[in-house]
């Protein structure tokens, strides 16, 4: 039969020849190969002090937005928790209160707001099914902890700073939302 | 005798040192050859690893198998470090050192039979490796002992033949007779380094070199992937560094012997032309670097090479090895019987060589000193 993809490759069990039997020309080929290594450019980075860079698709640690007037965007609406397929997202609403309308921009906000980043296994499903564009996934990675409960991240490490506003201009224009 | 005593100090401590250096060469090597960077994290480009690494050694709990035997456990690591180091003794590290009028040899012992004594020390290295896989009562464990002693006798057997090739031609057995012959690195419209006179027997000691210090890819002993580290499988702590240092101590020193036997031990071009303790050093010096080359070459070797199968490493070591071997041995017989003047009819030659056919081959020569007597 033809073979339409041209990468059929027939096995044969020829016989070795002298200088294949006697091995040491291909394992000189070999040493040379891994001796060209030595010079070539090393893939490492050192970690912390040299980042790589991600791709703007990269996902993530979560961050919860604010609007233009600092008011926070999450309703506690619990949708990120019902489409997290890890169970990771956890939220109590709270209604808000006479005076509070420069924080919350509507009526019901996340009293707390906790992403177990144990749990967490970064899809972006959360992102998505947002409705009020509260909830993104940022390129800053998760560090480690000694504790488990310290990955339980609340909303005093979720929330961005009304002043120290973090970018997710790259990550918008990735997903089905305009920018 | 107090020299001696500085010069057994100062190649236990030089030779534990270069042994822990060792393991951060061939961590680095390995990285380099793998594209990556390697250790770099304690001290500057990770010179203080070592000493991390002991530090964490010491430091771990001395964990013993509850059915494991409690003597033969502690002991089979401490053969294979005391076999290891003690074949250092009769390398010699470099020419005569002059001071204050007096000769100090490089060297702990000079011993005439040298060459016999390592390829002794080598054998009982078994035991450390065959003791601590018996002792750990564990199944893995015994079948790395099994697969590291049956490698290392088969292979001793091709080692010795290669040595032997050596010695016929040197008419010594002394590691100091052998690397004077190799004196400078042109004599008589030939190298005089015995890689030289005898590339096919300096392959087949490599490869059994290789062999014997269980390194890849005769690593069977071992065989992380397999046997879950061999006989040091259920060892830990300074047990456990105490095999993993023996065997860098082993690599070390066979690459001393490889670069003493055919690669001139601390002759160099051009070596006339200096003499006293400046030769003295620079000789060592050379030495060293020639070791360090073979050990770079044993690393090399190691992140090149897959692992062999236990039937071709006993097809390789008894069917190619041993006749290889044998076959330059008897080519080298005939040819030294040829120039001694063996085969000739001519009548004055005979009497030369009659007194040469008493002692054949000059291996008697060396016998007879050792009946003698030289001060050990």
């Amino acid at each position: 039969m033809e073979s339409l993809s041209n990468r059929k490759k027939v096995v044969s069990n020829k016989k070795m020849t002298f200088m294949e039997k006697l091995y040491l020309p291909a394992i000189l080929g070999g040493m040379w190969i891994t001796f060209k290594h030595l010079f070539k450019k090393h893939n490492t980075l050192k970690y912390p002090e040299v980042k790589r860079e991600f791709a703007p698709v990269y996902r993530g640690q979560h961050v919860l937005k604010r609007d233009e007037e600092g008011r926070e965007n999450c309703t506690a609406c619990g949708l990120c928790a019902v489409a997290c397929p890890a169970e990771a997202i956890t939220m109590t609403s709270e209604e808000r209160k006479k005076g509070e309308e420069n924080l919350y921009r509507e009526e019901k906000y996340a009293s707390t707001y906790e992403i177990n980043m144990l749990r967490c296994i970064f899809c972006g499903l959360c992102e998505e099914a947002c409705p009020k564009e509260a909830i993104f996934l940022t390129d800053r990675i998760v560090p480690t902890y000694f504790e488990r409960n310290d990955f339980i991240y609340g909303k005093d490490k979720l929330v961005e700073p009304v002043d120290q506003r973090v970018d997710i201009s790259k990550r918008q224009l990735t997903g089905k939302r305009p920018a | 005798m107090i020299i001696k005593l500085i010069i057994v100090v100062a190649l236990f401590a030089i030779t534990l040192g270069i042994a822990a250096y060792l393991t951060l060469m061939e961590r680095k090597v390995a990285a380099w050859m793998q594209d990556r960077i390697g250790p770099d994290r304690a001290g500057p480009f990770g010179l203080l690893q070592p000493l991390a690494d002991g530090g964490k050694m010491f430091f771990k709990e001395d964990f013993r198998p509850t059915n494991a035997d409690k003597w033969l456990f502690i002991i089979g690591p401490g053969i294979a470090m005391f076999t290891s180091l003690i074949t250092g003794a009769v390398i010699p590290w470099g020419p005569d050192l002059k001071i204050a009028g007096e000769t100090i040899a490089l060297q702990v012992a000079d011993v005439n039979i040298g060459i016999l004594f390592i390829m002794g020390a080598v054998s009982i290295g078994v035991y450390g490796i065959m003791i601590g896989g018996w002792a750990s009562n564990n199944k893995f464990a015994l079948f790395g002992a099994i697969r590291a002693s049956s490698q290392m006798i088969s292979y001793e057997l091709a080692m010795g033949v290669s040595v032997i090739t050596i010695v016929m031609m040197t008419g010594s057995l002394s590691i100091r007779d052998i690397v004077d012959q190799q004196h400078g690195f042109w004599d008589n419209g030939w190298f005089s380094w015995n890689v030289f006179k005898q590339p096919i027997c300096f392959i087949v000691f490599l490869i059994t070199a290789l062999a014997e210090c269980n390194r890849a890819p005769f690593d069977l002993a071992e065989c992380e992937s397999e046997l879950i580290g061999g006989y040091h499988t259920e060892y830990g702590a300074m047990k456990l560094g105490f095999f993993l240092f023996a065997e860098y101590v082993n690599m070390f020193i066979s690459c001393a012997i490889i670069s003493a036997l055919f690669f001139g031990g601390y002759n160099f071009p051009g070596m006339d032309n200096f003499s006293g303790n400046t030769l003295a050093i620079l000789g060592t010096l050379v030495f060293f670097a020639k070791t360090f080359f073979f050990v770079f070459v044993f690393m090399w070797i190691r992140w090149t090479l897959p692992r062999f199968r236990y039937d071709q490493l006993m097809h390789i070591g008894w069917k190619k090895m041993i006749p290889i071997a044998l076959i330059n041995l008897l080519i080298t017989g005939v040819v030294i019987a040829y120039t001694e003047g063996w085969f000739s009819k001519n009548k004055d030659n005979e009497s030369a060589s009659n007194v040469k056919m008493e002692q054949p081959l000059g291996v008697n020569t060396s016998f007879e000193k050792t009946k003698t007597g030289n001060s050990l």
